[in-house]
């Protein structure tokens, strides 16, 4: 690797070429702000908060895209360079809404520590502010304008992360501002409802559909059975709400907040996540046995689903018919569950705390009411929830391990590896490798399908013959993947596709990592956060799905066996091929 | 047409082609062509907007019923320049220049000139300051101190024909390159020439082709900015429409010179006529093997598309262009990585401006040295202006770098009109400044401009006289920019807003004491840190009319007065009952009855009616009326 060497602020270091200033500036140990840099993701020079003087420039050089070359000499704390700073940071709040005090993002926005670390205690140039209508259409995201500051982190997420593209800068000068083509509301168009733009924003620009008044109302309501469900990646995402290291896995001690939240039954979706693998695992295996559509795609993730229903609607026969967890769970909890507690399925309200925004958006599909009533009344975030329990004055970190209640409580390592990419993959081969062969799986670990690679491929030996499979997680690699697909050239017998990425601990409504945070941390957030996960697995009792007795009792009690009618009723649903736009918008 | 195989060919088609418009240089008509008169009607965007295509059809229409078409040929042309005259016609071998012609008065022409050899006097340009009329273009004064070199052939040659550029030696400097010069040997030449781009910032071309030859890629690319958005600018339109060939015969130069095959022409849709000839122009120049594979049998590949702006004048700025033929909204992005290096789809790319490239190809014809033999010390050639506003000769002229802001506005541009005094001319356009009376004498040139607080830019010239506020003028220019502000950087897309809404403010009376500083303040921050060119030089307008006119600045807000009477929150229309006769000329012309009184008796304004139009004063015989 070639070197250069460079000067920050007097200070000399050795950096590799092609490298920005900013770069060169954290290893020299100088801290310059940004706010439009988002690591791997925006490098752009559109927001001028990090400018720098470079020697011989003539203006100031802002320091995420200036290419380092040898004997370059940056300094970054000059007089000029501090007020150019503050300029920009003054006109970003001359026409940004000042209600700090009531902003989701308050204490956790990009703009307001910004602010604070510059010192800003008036702002000259105050002036007209931007009046959009805000576009809370959606049941999953909420988008106002009025805050974006056009960092264009949301863009380059949705088209460089994701690849969907949904979003883009409109109109010139000071009406300048990002949102979808023509300004569509996003359900009225090919959004995901991923939320990948929440977790970019700086501000309170892109936030989730808060649902939590629902919840309280439920909870208020003495007539209301209130049953709630946690899926694997929550357990881990968080702990970084409550200050508790990222990636540590905090499964009992959010069972224990739940529980004081007043919910009369906490359940875990790790257990329906193990009644997913028996149902989409045999579903596999039928599709192999009897020359059904393959590869066989996962449908756990609604914002890849949705994805695929807008993009590949000619492609939907490749997903398996198999709910998700968090609706699986549902239909079961207002039929078997509402039979065995002799709880009147219509009182009970069905809560699900989820990573996910376009969970919110699956549990309202028109079709996700095979129990008789809606399967899952309301979806709240890892944010949403973290919100509910600080309001209530308990601290997460302080609570003691409790254990779930029963019988939808207990879920094997197979289910918690579900919440990162490759999971629901591994987890389905250790199970259909042991039922297929009727041998005990040696080695459970599948190596080769864990990790943060885009697009990762094993195959599997069952027995004599060989199975080849893929993992694919973010909509870009989903894109590739479908391409793929679509022209024939996917040889997989099984494919898991999840809309985030690293899977669900990269969740739309997993907590915000800070663009700093991400800059600092030593390897991807979402990699760190499903090394909790693996790790929760190798401590379960239980790590293979049909080994669960609470699956095995499901089945023997209610369901009978996997695929049968009753599961078909329950646990499988359709798609619905969708659109880009909705052309019917002016309506 | 048939394919030019080599320069010789090309040598001799020029020969052939000019003993076909020996009448046009002045002379005989040869075997080539017969025809008498050679009729030259501009067809040029200005004057076809005053229906210069009717005159040309009619005329056609009337030679043919008289049977005159064997004796009387009619040419369109590029632009003259002298736009403000249009119609335009110009009458070989005799070189009559007749002004502001219309359909009907064709068959007064075909009579008098063609059939008795008489000119019609009424429609000659009449010498100002005299009663003499202009025989031919070289005694009008407007034409006398141009030198043209990127116009040169406009105004001259039928631009949709290939063959007629051809014989005023087009595609010769490309031979020349192609046959006798490498890369060094080009950047060689054009250092040696001085030229600098004519778009804006004047940096040296030669050294623009040297980086982007520096860098070896698999693909480069050629571009040339056409996307001309400078309010009142249209030298480059005009330089299109009347000589594309110019232009085309460059990018084959510098696709030589850096080693590319491929060059886009980036223009804005509004530019039809344009679009049209360079369309009409590329395709007549790949037929004749000009463009294309094998260019004049030397074995160089090399060809031309055009993509279209959507007029966004931040398109203007070259890593905004390239984003834009890239397909995406056109927006600047951070220098380094400069074109040369990572340019069109991250290629190695130069982007010149039109007139640049105009002049590049004068440059392979005549040779280095005849180009820097004219100019300044530091800035070689000429320049094409665009005159407007309060001034006599609106249009185009071409001017030796060095020539003074008196010779251009007064002895070319006929001065001010209706006697007014001459205030400000604004040069730069909105990123330029405005240079005052007392600097009527800068000899200009890139660098003098910026010495005297403005900019060339692209060449636009708006002249100001005493009834233009210089607040209002500044509040304009801010105006177009935060309109076209890409908003990609909070500099220009929230600090143009601000300052345009402190100058709205002092126009309108409410300006404060502290309202100059924040100006001062804002436009020091913009220019410090905003992305792209545009953005900071966006205060520009500000500064220099901060700089040359803050009376007036402080007139507005410590007086409440705007002194140029411009400002209607700073005035109201008075009627002096001394002066005023009762005519009731004042009463029956405003338009929205705010004046009252009897015949022979003094009238009054209502200041609650009266929307300051204007209209009384124009109409007031007597000088009863004035702003107060």
């Amino acid at each position: 690797m070639e070197m250069v060497n460079v000067i920050i602020d007097g200070k000399a270091v050795e950096v590799e070429k092609g490298s920005t200033v900013l770069q060169a500036a954290q290893k020299a140990g100088v801290h310059i702000p940004t706010l439009c840099y988002l690591k791997d993701v925006n490098a752009i020079g559109a927001c001028r908060v990090c400018l720098v003087e470079v020697k011989g420039a003539k203006a100031l050089q802002p320091s995420c895209v200036y290419p380092v070359s040898e004997g370059l000499e940056v300094h970054t704390n000059t007089a000029k360079v501090r007020e150019a700073r503050k300029a920009v940071v003054e006109l970003l709040l001359s026409n940004h809404p000042a209600d700090c005090l009531t902003c989701v993002r308050s204490g956790n926005c990009e703009l307001q520590s910004l602010a604070r670390q510059l010192g800003i205690r008036e702002i000259r140039f105050e002036g007209e502010k931007n009046t959009f209508p805000i576009d809370d259409r959606s049941l999953a995201i909420v988008r106002d304008p009025n805050k974006c500051i056009l960092c264009r982190r949301c863009i380059a997420t949705c088209q460089k992360v994701q690849g969907v593209s949904i979003l883009g800068t409109i109109n010139r000068g000071f009406n300048s501002t990002v949102g979808p083509a023509f300004m569509h509301p996003l359900d009225d168009i090919n959004c995901a409802l991923c939320g990948q733009c929440i977790n970019a924003c700086p501000v309170g620009a892109l936030s989730e559909k808060d649902d939590t008044a629902k919840v309280w109302d439920a909870l208020a309501d003495e007539n209301k059975h209130c049953v709630v469900q946690f899926s694997p990646a929550v357990r881990i995402a968080i702990s970084e709400e409550f200050g508790i290291p990222m990636g540590a896995i905090s499964t009992g001690k959010t069972v224990a907040a739940l529980r004081r939240l007043g919910f009369d039954k906490v359940f875990d979706t790790n257990w329906s996540a193990d009644l997913t693998i028996m149902e989409e695992g045999t579903e596999l295996l039928h599709r192999i046995q009897n020359g059904g559509v393959l590869p066989q795609i996962t449908s756990c993730s609604p914002g890849w689903i949705k994805y695929c229903e807008h993009h590949y609607p000619d492609q939907l026969d490749h997903l398996s018919s198999a709910k998700s967890p968090q609706q699986m769970f549902g239909a079961i909890v207002k039929t078997y569950y509402a039979q065995k507690a002799g709880v009147d399925p219509a009182t009970i309200f069905s809560c699900s705390v989820m990573p996910c925004t376009a969970k919110k958006y699956e549990c309202a599909r028109p079709e996700m009411n095979s129990s008789g009533y809606r399967d899952v009344d309301c979806v709240i975030t890892v944010r949403e929830v973290a919100r509910m329990i600080r309001q209530t004055g308990i601290n997460l970190a302080e609570l003691p391990e409790e254990e779930c209640d029963s019988p939808l409580g207990v879920g094997t390592g197979a289910g918690t590896i579900f919440g990162a990419t490759g999971g629901v993959m591994e987890a389905a081969l250790r199970t259909v490798y042991e039922v297929v062969t009727g041998k005990t799986l040696e080695k459970v670990d599948f190596e080769e399908v864990r990790g943060m690679e885009g697009i990762k491929e094993a195959t599997v030996d069952l027995d004599g013959t060989p199975v080849k499979v893929a993992v694919v997680h973010t909509l870009a690699n989903a894109k590739k993947m479908m391409d793929k697909v679509r022209a024939g050239e996917a040889d997989y017998a099984f494919i898991e596709i999840m809309a985030c990425p690293g899977g669900c601990v990269g969740g739309g409504g997993t907590p915000i990592v800070n663009s700093l945070t991400r800059t600092i941390l030593p390897t991807d957030y979402r990699a760190i956060r499903g090394l909790g996960l693996y790790e929760d697995d190798k401590n379960l009792p239980l790590r293979k799905s049909h080994e669960n007795p609470f699956i095995k009792a499901v089945y023997a009690e209610f369901l009978g066996e996997p695929l049968s009618h009753k599961s078909h009723e329950l646990l499988h649903t359709t798609y619905t091929p969708r659109i880009k736009y909705n052309l019917n918008w002016n309506k | 047409m048939k394919r030019i195989e080599s320069l010789e060919e090309l040598k001799a088609l020029q020969v052939a082609e000019r003993a076909k418009m020996t009448v046009r240089d002045g002379l005989a008509p040869t075997e080539a062509n017969l025809a008498k008169h050679q009729v030259l009607i501009c067809a040029g965007t200005g004057c076809t907007s005053n229906k210069s295509a009717e005159v040309k059809k009619a005329l056609e229409e009337k030679i043919a019923q008289e049977g005159l078409q064997d004796e009387v040929q009619v040419v369109q042309t590029g632009c003259f320049g002298f736009c403000s005259l249009g119609p335009i016609m110009v009458v070989y071998p005799e070189g009559t220049f007749y002004n502001k012609v219309s359909a009907s008065d064709v068959d007064e022409i075909v009579e008098k000139h063609f059939k008795n050899g008489e000119l019609v006097e009424r429609l000659l340009y009449t010498i100002p300051g005299t009663k003499e009329h202009a025989k031919d273009m070289s005694h009008i004064p407007f034409f006398q101190k141009q030198k043209r070199i990127a116009l040169r052939n406009c105004g001259s040659i039928d631009p949709e024909k290939i063959e007629e550029a051809i014989a005023h030696y087009a595609y010769q400097g490309l031979g020349r390159a192609l046959t006798e010069m490498d890369s060094q040997a080009i950047i060689q030449e054009l250092l040696d020439s001085g030229i600098r781009g004519r778009g804006g910032a004047g940096f040296p071309t030669g050294l623009k082709w040297k980086f982007a030859t520096g860098y070896s890629a698999d693909q480069k690319y050629v571009v040339c900015n056409a996307d001309e958005g400078d309010p009142g600018a249209f030298m480059d339109r005009s330089v299109l429409e009347g000589d594309p060939h110019s232009v085309i015969e460059a990018m084959a130069i510098g696709g030589y010179c850096i080693g590319a095959s491929q060059g886009y022409v980036y223009i804005r849709a509004e530019y039809p006529i344009a679009v049209h000839r360079l369309e009409i122009a590329i395709k007549q120049a790949r037929e004749a093997g000009l463009l294309g594979k094998n260019i004049l049998g030397t074995g160089f590949d090399f060809d031309i598309d055009i993509r279209l702006g959507a007029g966004a004048f931040v398109c203007g700025e070259e890593t905004a262009l390239l984003t834009s033929v890239e397909g995406k909204r056109g927006e600047p992005r951070p220098r380094p990585p400069f074109p040369a290096e990572k340019g069109l789809w991250g290629k190695p790319t130069f982007v010149n401006n039109v007139e640049t490239l105009a002049s590049i190809s004068y440059i392979f014809l005549k040779g280095a040295q005849e180009f820097a033999s004219v100019g300044t010390e530091k800035s070689k050639g000429t320049k094409v202006f665009a005159m407007s506003g309060k001034i006599n000769n609106i249009g185009l002229v071409e001017v030796p770098m060095g020539t003074t802001l008196r010779e251009i506005i007064y002895d070319i541009g006929g001065g001010i009109p209706n006697g007014k005094a001459f205030k400000a001319a604004q040069t730069g356009g909105p990123s330029g400044g405005c240079l005052p009376a007392s600097l009527l004498d800068t000899e200009i040139d890139f660098d003098s401009l910026v010495k005297a607080g403005s900019m060339m830019g692209s060449g636009g010239l708006i002249v100001m006289d005493e009834t233009d506020c210089m607040v209002d003028i500044a509040k304009f220019f801010v105006e177009f920019t935060q309109d076209e502000s890409c908003g990609k950087c909070p500099p220009c897309r929230i600090g143009t807003k601000r300052i345009l809404e402190i100058l709205t403010k002092i126009t309108e009376g409410k300006g404060e004491e502290g309202d100059i500083e924040k100006l001062e303040s804002l436009a020091k921050n913009i220019s410090t840190s905003a992305l792209c060119a545009l953005g900071q030089t966006a205060p520009n307008p500000v500064l220099a009319t901060l700089k040359f006119f803050r009376d007036e600045y402080e007139a507005h807000i410590k007086d409440k007065k705007c002194p140029a009477g411009k400002c209607k929150s700073l005035f109201t229309m008075v009627i002096d009952p001394e002066k005023c006769k009762g005519c009731t000329l004042c009463a029956r012309n405003c338009p929205v009855g705010a004046i009252t009184g009897s015949v022979k008796n003094p009238h009054s304004i209502d200041p609650e009616k009266c929307i300051k139009c204007g209209v009384c004063l124009d109409n007031c015989k007597f000088g009863a009326i004035y702003k107060k």
